[in-house]
């Protein structure tokens, strides 16, 4: 039975990388519309786009890191 | 699931791994001959679901590479002989692809210059001049993990980046070389990086408890961060072999998926390495210039 409640929990966790798929999707698209308004300089920040992105997705793996202690360590 | 599944802790993983593959040996591993070990917590667990043939965390496990013992620190297991190749990779790419030192640079000078100059320019961008000095470090962190990547996308591969015991070993190195670097230039001026003073003085202890938290939580990140895609994405690819598997020989469609994916994960292990790399330089800037 704790194992059935492990299973659902590691379902919930894995909402998680919706919620940081949302995340990367604002950053990326934030930069392409900022890019589309001043191409020469988008060359510039992608780097920032990069450490953007890996910060909204750090989120997302933690719900994923979640989801497998339930499934394998619980 | 059974409570035989919850044997199948991470750590013991390692060592049940014989006993998970006499339960698949039957189908496709049968070449590893080493399955009289078997009757593992792991093998009863694949067997009561009986579902999936191909067990998508199966291809995490460490072994042994000679015999089936108990794995001590110093047995030489998959991750040691696939570390061993990312750095033989890393050597054939940038010492003998470069040895040449051509005006007209070949294939595989042109592939090491280019790497060079590529990481050579991130570290100067994101970290500044007087980052430059650590210039060796990052490019080597980068192309191990990068090559570590790329020799985990060939079928049957071992990949050692998907193992945060890897990870957080560079990533605590990482933050070790940062946190002294930070105060043998700066001595105690360091700490000024969590105190905020450009915020108003009644949140500054706030910000400052904040700040330092989050300090300590970048190994953390850091590495779970490379560790995660890159297991997560070769887990996918399994999970639709795993498909593949029981539809046989009709399996069009998750052959097609498998196909995509790896196409992605291609991308993933490059860019993971590429971040793993830029979030350095951005953490060595932090112990620079910590006033910002």
């Amino acid at each position: 039975m704790e194992g059935d409640l492990a299973h659902i929990g590691a379902g919930l966790a894995a909402i998680g990388s919706g919620a940081a798929a949302i995340g990367v999707g604002h950053v990326a698209g934030n930069f392409l519309s900022g890019a589309l308004r001043n191409p020469s300089a988008a060359a510039g920040q992608t780097a920032t786009l990069f450490i953007g992105i890996a910060f909204a997705e750090a989120l997302g793996i933690f719900a994923f890191l979640v989801a497998l202690l339930l499934m394998f360590a619980v | 699931m059974s409570e035989d599944a919850q044997e199948q802790t991470p750590g013991e993983e390692a060592v049940a791994g014989h006993g998970a593959e006499a339960t698949h040996g039957t189908e496709e591993a049968v070449g590893h001959g080493a399955d009289a070990v078997a009757a593992h917590g792991a093998d009863a667990a694949h067997g009561a679901e009986g579902g999936l043939q191909i067990h998508p965390m199966d291809q995490f496990i460490v072994q042994p590479l000679f015999g089936d013992g108990p794995i001590a620190w110093y047995t030489p297991t998959n991750a040691t002989l696939w570390m061993l190749l990312a750095i033989v990779g890393v050597f054939v790419l940038m010492v003998l692809g470069s040895r040449g030192r051509a005006i007209v640079p070949s294939r595989a000078q042109s592939v090491a210059e280019l790497t060079y100059g590529f990481i050579r320019k991130m570290v100067e961008d994101v970290a500044g001049k007087d980052a430059l000095a650590f210039f060796p470090y990052i490019m080597t962190l980068f192309l191990f993990i990068v090559m570590a990547n790329f020799l985990g996308l060939i079928p049957g591969s071992f990949t050692t980046t998907s193992h945060i015991a890897v990870t957080a070993i560079l990533a605590m190195a990482v933050f070790l070389t940062v946190t002294i670097v930070g105060f043998v230039k700066n001595g105690a001026g360091f700490l000024g990086l969590f105190w905020v003073s450009s915020a108003p003085m009644a949140l500054r202890p706030i910000l400052a408890i904040i700040e330092l938290i989050s300090y300590f939580v970048r190994p953390v990140s850091h590495s779970i961060r490379l560790a995660g895609n890159v297991m997560a994405g070769h887990a996918v690819i399994k999970v639709f072999a795993g498909f593949a598997g029981v539809l046989g020989l009709g399996a069009v469609a998750p052959v097609i998926a498998i196909t995509a994916v790896y196409g992605l994960e291609v991308l993933v292990a490059f860019i993971q390495a590429y971040v793993f790399t830029i979030l350095t330089c951005v953490y060595l800037r932090d112990a620079l210039h910590p006033s910002h």
